[in-house]
């Protein structure tokens, strides 16, 4: 990006003040579709795969569903957190901004945490992703999500930093604006999850 | 560019995220009940979470990603609908292929 063309933009958004760069978003928006791709990919391949459990367990032995409920719930809250703190950071409120944003990193950590215990308890009792293909297709499905989670995470932990440091600057509402359709877009992703590997599997 | 109209349209009020965040615990909670208690037959259970699944990614949709038609976001709905199209083809023709594959070799 020229130099010339950030200058044009700060001064495009200072007639704008509420503006959140729509064109920049809807940039973000595309990537996400791609991602969309990437997640519909994987869906896929574990339509296919899961029924093939080499002998070894399936959903329904392994999945518990209160344990996927916290994590539901751990994400689905998150969601709302941010939301408020969207709301929070266009009335340019920087301490509302801040707690709700930390909030939400508490909560997706909670989920990432609840994620990473589940993992490690199924590897530790024999059925890692090289068990069997419908092995891999979870870890291969749920673990896509929880990396993207975890990108998220970091992501807003910078946004948070940059906050304290310097304060609403003219891209802030447009950075914050990205992660808020990044994080409402895997919530979807994981209603997709919780329905077609956690429920479906365990009727 | 943009008047309050539609300003409020992209990025939610209070109101909007509370409405979305109540009918998202219901589209929730129903499936999850439905299966740990096992109310019902299977067949119902299935068409029932997959039923509420896609009624909750259009709450979410809506209240929270601020999807709709105004001049404004109907570029980012466009581009939705045509993910989704790519989306429906590439999942539900893989599944149909390889189930039908794989009856015709029992």
């Amino acid at each position: 990006m020229s130099t010339t063309h950030l200058n044009t933009h700060d001064a495009h958004d200072e007639h704008h003040d509420h503006d959140p760069a729509p064109h920049n978003v809807f940039g973000f928006w595309l990537y996400l579709m791609t991602d969309c791709l990437l997640f519909a990919s994987v869906f896929a391949t574990y339509a296919v795969l899961f029924m093939n459990t080499a002998g070894g367990v399936s959903g329904k032995d392994i999945f518990e569903l209160d344990f996927v409920a916290y994590e539901t719930a751990a994400l689905l809250v998150s969601s709302i957190t941010y939301g408020f703190a969207m709301i929070c950071a266009h009335n340019k409120n920087k301490s509302g901004t801040l707690s709700w944003l930390l909030v939400t990193f508490i909560l997706g950590g909670i989920f990432i945490a609840m994620e990473i215990y589940e993992f490690h308890h199924l590897i530790v009792n024999g059925n890692g992703p090289q068990t069997s293909a419908f092995l891999s297709a979870f870890f291969a499905l749920v673990g896509t999500h929880g990396l993207h989670v975890t990108a998220g995470l970091i992501w807003m932990a910078i946004l948070m930093i940059e906050l304290v440091v310097s304060g609403f600057g003219s891209r802030t509402v447009t950075r914050l604006s990205c992660l808020s359709l990044f994080w409402h877009f895997l919530d979807v992703v994981w209603i997709c999850v919780f329905t077609v590997v956690y429920l479906m599997g365990a009727i | 560019m943009s008047g309050h109209s539609s300003e409020a349209n992209t990025h939610g009020s209070v109101k909007s995220y509370l409405t979305g965040f109540v009918l998202s615990v219901i589209l929730t909670a129903i499936p999850f009940w439905m299966v740990m208690t096992e109310t019902f037959d299977k067949g119902p259970t299935y068409i029932t979470i997959i039923l509420l699944a896609i009624v909750q990614i259009f709450v979410h949709l809506k209240y929270f990603l601020h999807l709709n038609f105004s001049d404004q976001g109907k570029l980012d709905t466009y581009s939705f609908i045509f993910a989704a199209v790519i989306i429906v083809m590439v999942v539900a023709l893989s599944v149909w292929i390889i189930y039908a594959s794989n009856a015709m070799m029992m």
